[in-house]
C-alpha cells in the first residue's frame, strides 16, 4: 500500500501571492535513476510549463570507454534491469558494423529476431499489466489501496493469469536463445554464439498459441475500456506530435532492423529511409542546464519543432502495415480511431502496446516453424571497421547505440539515444497538459499526483541505470512560491 | 502451462528455501544481491534455491509461492552496518514505472494468485559506493561476509527444525 505524507500549511497556499509558482514532484531516493515533475506557474497562477527530469545515461557511456568492442554487448545489459536484451542486441548489431559485416546469416538474423520478440513481449506485458491495467480497469480515481495488480487480480482473475505466463513465455524465449534467462549472451560480433535447439523450439511451440489468444483477450479487454471512456482516452494528456521509429524496406512494421521513418502530425513524411549510420544527418541532441537528459530532435525542424514520439504509438503510426494476420486487423481498427489521420492520445500507447504484443507473439510463432534457427552457420566476417551504429525498436520505443574503436578494439567513445530520451519532450508535454486539466485550486491533491503518474505509465520510461539498492521510490511533491520557498510538499511513498 | 502453482512438500521433510538476490554488480555495491547469490552457489547449500536478477519482476511470484521461506537479498544505501534484516508481509501496491517492483508485492501476488505464503525476509547489505564499476567495495565486502554468515546460520536451524 502507498502511503501518503502530508505537509501543507493551513489555507491556500497561494493566494494572494503573485509571480511564477513551481509544483515540484520529486521521486528521490534511488541512487540513480530518480526523477521529478516540476509545474511551474505564471503570474495568474496558472500552469505555464511542466518538466520531468530524469538522470540518465551519460555515466554509462563513460562507463563502455576502454572496453574491449566484443565484451559490449555483453556489458551494456547492465544499463536497465528492465530491457537487457534490448541493449544486448542494440550493441551487438553495431559490434557487426565494427566487425564489417553488413549481412549476418540467416541463422544469427532469426535467432536475434527471437529474442528481440520475446524481450519485447514479455517488457510490454509487464508495463501493460502492471502498471497499465490498475489505472484502466479499476479507474483512474480508484485507492490506491485497490489500484494495483493485485487489485486488478482480484476483480479481473484472468488478468494476472496473462500478466504472469506472458512475461514468462518472454523469458523462456530469451533463455531458449541466449543460454539463460538473465544475463543472457547471443551476440558476438557478426553473428550469434548458438542457434535454437530443437527441444526449446518444442518447448516453445506448446505454448505460443496460448500465448497468442492471451494477447488477443487482453487487447479485447482494453478495447472495452477505451469504448467506455472515449473523451477521456482521446484528451488525456493528449497533443498532436511528431513521431519516429523503424520500418522495414516496405514499410511494415519491424521492431528489430530498417531504416528510419519520422512523420508529422499530420502523418506526412519528415524522412524516410534514414540509415542508422546516417542518424546525425537527421537528429542532433540539445543538453538543457535544468535536466541530465539529452533532448534529441528532428535537426531539420530545429529544437523547438523538431521534437517527437518513439514507442509502441510511434510504432503504430510510422508503419504501413504490420505484417502478421492478427496484429494486421488490429492496427487497421486502432488507426480508425484517427478518422483518416494519425492517432495522438497519450493512453493510445496502451492499446499500441497490445498490438505490438500480439504482433511479436506471432513473429514468434512464425519463426519457430523455421528451420533456419537450427542452422549452423552462426558468425559471418569482413573488414574491421572503427565506427559502427545501429538501431533497434525496444520495447519503449528507438534505440540507438554508437560506438567508435581504436586499433586495439578497445571503445574510444560511445553514444547512446535510448527510448526515453527520445521521449523526453513529449512526457513533459503530457504532464503539462494533465497540470493544465487536473491542478484545480492550487493545492496538491492526491488526485494530481493519480493523473501525472498515469501519464507516465503511459511512456513507462526507463530508469535505466538506476540501481536498486533498498529503498522506496516516493513521489514528492512540492510547491514553490515565486521566491522558490516551499509552500506545501506531499510525498507518497 | 499450469495457471497456479501446485505447492508439493519436499522429498526430504526440510523447508524449500528460495534466496532472491537482486541489483545491478555493474554498480559497485548495487551488486550485493547478485554476489550473495554467488556466494551461496559456490558454497551449494543443500535445499536452497538461489537467484539472482538486475532488479525482482512479476514472474518471481511462481519461484517466491513454490517455497517454504524466502530471502530477499538487496543492498542498502543506508542503515546499519553490515546489515538489516527484517520480516516482510505481502502489500500491494502501484508505482509509476515498471522499472521498480518491491518483494512485498511479489509476495501478494504469490499468494493472492498462487496461493502460497511463504515465510519471507528482507536482508539489506549495507553498501557504499553506486558508482559505474564492477566490484564491491571492501567494506561492502566484509559486510557481505557477515550477512553470509548469518544467513548461513539461519537456513541451517531452519534445516534442523528451529525457527528461521
Amino acid at each position: 500500500m502507498s502511503d501518503v505524507q502530508v505537509s501543507q500549511p493551513q489555507g491556500n497556499p497561494l493566494k494572494g501571492r503573485l509571480g511564477p509558482r513551481k509544483i515540484v514532484i520529486d521521486p528521490v531516493t534511488r541512487v540513480e535513476g530518480h526523477g521529478k515533475v516540476t509545474i511551474k506557474l505564471n503570474e495568474a497562477g496558472e500552469v505555464e510549463q511542466a518538466r520531468f527530469h530524469i538522470v540518465e545515461f551519460r555515466g554509462f557511456e563513460r562507463f563502455i570507454c576502454g572496453r574491449m568492442y566484443w565484451e559490449v554487448p555483453v556489458i551494456v545489459q547492465r544499463l536497465c534491469g528492465i530491457c537487457p536484451v534490448s541493449h544486448h542486441l542494440g550493441a551487438g548489431k553495431a559490434m557487426d558494423v565494427i566487425a564489417g559485416v553488413d549481412q549476418l546469416t540467416p541463422t544469427a538474423e532469426k535467432m536475434r529476431r527471437l529474442m528481440h520478440y520475446g524481450q519485447v513481449l514479455q517488457s510490454n506485458a509487464l508495463n501493460f499489466f502492471h502498471l497499465a491495467s490498475p489505472d484502466l480497469l479499476l479507474g483512474f480515481e480508484a485507492p490506491v489501496a485497490q489500484r494495483n495488480i493485485i487489485g486488478v487480480i482480484e476483480a479481473f482473475p484472468q488478468v494476472g493469469k496473462w500478466a504472469i505466463f506472458i512475461r514468462k513465455y518472454g523469458q523462456q524465449v530469451i533463455a531458449a536463445t541466449g543460454g539463460r534467462r538473465i544475463h543472457p549472451r547471443l551476440c558476438i560480433p557478426g553473428g550469434v554464439n548458438q542457434n535454437l535447439t530443437v527441444e526449446n523450439r518444442d518447448a516453445l511451440r506448446k505454448d505460443i498459441d496460448q500465448i497468442i489468444n492471451w494477447c488477443c483477450e487482453a487487447l479485447e479487454l482494453h478495447k472495452s475500456f477505451v469504448h467506455s471512456h472515449e473523451t477521456l482516452h482521446e484528451t488525456f494528456a493528449s497533443f498532436p506530435s511528431s513521431y519516429m521509429s523503424l520500418v522495414g524496406a516496405d514499410g511494415g512494421m519491424d521492431l528489430y532492423d530498417g531504416t528510419l521513418r519520422a512523420i508529422d502530425a499530420d502523418g506526412e513524411s519528415i524522412f524516410e529511409g534514414v540509415r542508422p549510420v546516417d542518424y546525425r544527418d537527421y537528429l542532433t541532441e540539445e543538453v538543457r542546464s535544468w535536466s541530465y537528459m539529452k533532448f534529441p530532435h528532428i535537426r531539420s525542424l530545429g529544437r523547438e519543432d523538431g521534437w517527437y514520439r518513439v514507442g509502441p504509438l510511434a510504432q503504430l503510426n510510422c508503419c504501413a502495415f504490420i505484417g502478421t494476420p492478427i496484429a494486421e486487423i488490429a492496427r487497421k481498427e486502432f488507426m480508425a480511431l484517427g478518422h483518416g489521420g494519425l492517432v495522438h492520445a497519450t493512453l493510445a500507447y496502451h492499446w499500441a502496446r497490445l498490438i505490438c504484443m500480439i504482433h511479436c507473439a506471432e513473429t514468434i510463432k512464425k519463426l519457430l516453424f523455421d528451420d533456419d534457427l537450427q542452422g549452423t552457420d552462426l558468425v559471418a566476417s569482413g573488414q574491421r571497421r572503427s565506427e559502427g551504429v545501429a538501431i533497434i525498436e525496444a520495447p519503449r520505443g528507438t534505440l540507438l547505440h554508437h560506438y567508435a574503436v581504436d586499433h586495439n578494439d578497445q571503445v574510444t567513445s560511445a553514444n547512446l539515444i535510448v527510448s526515453t530520451t527520445n521521449n523526453n519532450e513529449a512526457m513533459n508535454r503530457s504532464v503539462t497538459k494533465v497540470a493544465i486539466d487536473y491542478l484545480a485550486g492550487h493545492e496538491i491533491t492526491e488526485g494530481l499526483l493519480n493523473h501525472i503518474e498515469v501519464a507516465i505509465r503511459a511512456y513507462d520510461p526507463c530508469l535505466s541505470c538506476a540501481t536498486h539498492a533498498l529503498g522506496q521510490m516516493p513521489l514528492v511533491v512540492t510547491l514553490e512560491d515565486a521566491e522558490g520557498s516551499v509552500i506545501a510538499t506531499r510525498i507518497k511513498e | 502451462m499450469s495457471s497456479v502453482a501446485t505447492k508439493m512438500a519436499p522429498a526430504n521433510g526440510q523447508a524449500r528455501i528460495l534466496v532472491l538476490g537482486y541489483g545491478n554488480p555493474g554498480r559497485q555495491d548495487d551488486g550485493l544481491g547478485p554476489a550473495m547469490v554467488a556466494e551461496i552457489e559456490r558454497l551449494a547449500w543443500r535445499n536452497v534455491t538461489a537467484h539472482d536478477n538486475y532488479q525482482l519482476n512479476i514472474e518471481d511470484a511462481i519461484d517466491v509461492a513454490e517455497h517454504d521461506i524466502v530471502w530477499f537479498v538487496d543492498a542498502a544505501r543506508a542503515g546499519p552496518a553490515p546489515y538489516s534484516m527484517s520480516d516482510l508481509s505481502p502489500a500491494s501496491g502501484i508505482e509509476f514505472t515498471s522499472h521498480l517492483v518491491r518483494p512485498e508485492v511479489i509476495l501478494a501476488i504469490a499468494r493472492q494468485y498462487y496461493g502460497g505464503s511463504p515465510r519471507a525476509f528482507l536482508v539489506g547489505i549495507r553498501g557504499y559506493e553506486f558508482e559505474f564499476l564492477e566490484e564491491l567495495t571492501m567494506e561492502a565486502k566484509h559486510n557481505l561476509r557477515a550477512a553470509l554468515a548469518m544467513l548461513g546460520e539461519r537456513i541451517r536451524s531452519c534445516q534442523t527444525g528451529e525457527a528461521p
